[in-house]
């Protein structure tokens, strides 16, 4: 892991029977950078986001991640409880189904606090403030605080992700395809709200997604993945508008524009 | 001061879903750019003129030599560099002005080229691009939307605005006048001599012999490889 990476992963491997989910990848990511790994379905990116993210052991490799004090910590090694306090304030992690993050039983309100809570916040009005500066940060009305998020549109949803996800200042963000579910007018409308806030706060993000619009809106790099393996990484508009191996020339001549 | 020196560059396209078709566009290109002087790239359709340019941004990978540019008093090559310097260079050393605006949804005109800004406040940066905007006479009823709906004209002169604003060492032009007209056009050549009086080096593509009589200091011409061989 060389001079200031944020994260460095080195020989990933990860089988699920006869399939190869991982094969021998390597992944660097500096702080503030936007890496983005695409590739079609099945071709391991969800896996090494998962893997990245400490939440799924490979079977060999190992991923490094520097903490606030510059120590370098072996995410695969961690005890547990020190994973899950990375998980609940440096590290944020956004899910194609808000669903799987949000508590649909909570208010929108409590469902940005609870993440403050965890980190150890207890002012109740502080909390509250708080929550709603960052609900209109993700352009939600802030006398939407007190209703449950089943009241939400999908598009609502995953902006409430996003404040939930940001409101403990991550310094490292994991998105599975955030735009996924959404409809093409509310999906650029995210886009737009995810480019500026992970440009102005200077997050580091890993983002998985098989739409190569998405990846150059937001990313600077990126990974392009078939069957586990890495085929060709680089330059995000460099790889897109002159890609060199032949499943990134499929990929980005199967585009369709419209 | 040389700003910007290629040295033996080559570029081709490999097209693996073509049965592996090779193209050469560019053959041992030597090629270099001063601090305050324009270079236009000449030379017939097809020739490898854009090749070039955008091999020299990065965003073409050359397939050999090197592209070194001055950056923050070093000569970094391109060719070589990491993708992190890239963005680096890009952001600091390298403006580029493409042919045409690849439109960011719902982001308004005046924020993709505040957004191209270096150096300076959101504010300046807001202030500096509704000059800009107005120099090149995009109304400000205009500045708050989405430049999807534009002209042709009108998009690239955003295009050319959000070049500019970051007063970038090196820029890197295409056809940076193509859908303007004489008005428009002529408020673009005062840019560029502006920008040569700051000590900037340029490099264009300008098939409007007027415009490039106006701006160029030299010409260099790239020949297509069937020609020059």
């Amino acid at each position: 892991m060389n001079d200031d990476t944020l994260l460095s992963a080195r020989g990933l491997n990860l089988r699920f029977g006869a399939v190869t989910a991982l094969d021998q990848v390597d992944c660097d990511l500096w702080p503030g950078e936007v890496l983005a790994i695409v590739g079609e379905s099945g071709s391991g990116k969800t896996t090494l986001l998962n893997v990245l993210s400490g939440r799924m052991a490979p079977q060999s490799g190992v991923v490094w991640y520097r903490d606030p004090n510059g120590h370098l910590v072996d995410v695969h090694a961690m005890p547990a409880p020190a994973l899950r306090a990375l998980h609940r304030s440096d590290w944020g992690f956004v899910h194609q189904n808000p669903r799987d993050n949000l508590r649909m039983g909570v208010t929108a309100g409590g469902n940005v606090g609870e993440r403050l809570m965890a980190q150890g916040s207890r002012h109740y009005g502080n909390i509250r403030a708080e929550a709603i500066a960052w609900l209109e940060q993700v352009e939600i009305d802030a006398d939407r605080v007190d209703h449950l998020p089943r009241t939400f549109s999908g598009g609502m949803l995953q902006r409430l992700q996003i404040a939930r996800t940001l409101v403990t200042h991550p310094r490292l963000v994991f998105m599975d395809e955030p735009t996924g579910g959404l409809d093409v007018s509310v999906q650029a409308r995210l886009l737009d709200l995810i480019r500026s806030l992970v440009r102005r706060l200077g997050i580091a993000v890993v983002l998985v997604t098989h739409d190569l619009a998405v990846a150059r809106l937001l990313a600077h790099r990126v990974m392009v993945m078939q069957r586990g393996v890495v085929v060709e990484s680089g330059l995000t508009d460099q790889v897109l508008d002159d890609p060199q191996h032949p499943y990134t020339q499929l990929l980005v001549s199967s585009v369709l524009s419209a | 001061m040389i700003m910007l020196e290629t040295e033996n560059l080559s570029k081709n396209f490999l097209l693996h879903l073509q049965g592996g078709v090779r193209i050469d566009v560019l053959r041992g290109v030597d090629f270099s750019v001063q601090a305050g002087e324009c270079v236009a790239l000449t030379g017939p359709s097809g020739a490898g003129k854009t090749t070039l340019l955008r091999s020299l941004y990065g965003n073409y990978r050359a397939g050999g030599g090197a592209i070194r540019v001055r950056h923050e008093g070093a000569m970094v090559d391109i060719v070589t560099a990491s993708p992190r310097l890239v963005v680096e260079v890009r952001d600091r050393t390298l403006g580029y002005v493409s042919q045409f605006l690849r439109v960011v949804p719902r982001v308004s005109a005046l924020d993709i080229v505040a957004d191209a800004a270096r150096g300076v406040s959101t504010q300046q940066a807001h202030e500096m691009a509704a000059a800009l905007l107005a120099r090149l006479n995009i109304p400000a009823r205009l500045h708050g939307l989405p430049p999807a709906t534009f002209s042709g004209g009108e998009q690239q002169r955003i295009n050319l605005a959000r070049g500019f604003i970051g007063s970038h060492p090196i820029l890197l032009l295409d056809e940076p006048t193509a859908s303007l007209d004489n008005a428009n056009r002529d408020i673009v050549i005062e840019m560029i001599l502006e920008a040569k009086a700051a000590g900037k080096a340029v490099v264009g593509i300008f098939h409007d012999t007027f415009v490039r009589d106006a701006v160029a200091n030299r010409i260099f011409n790239v020949l297509p490889l069937q020609d020059a061989a």
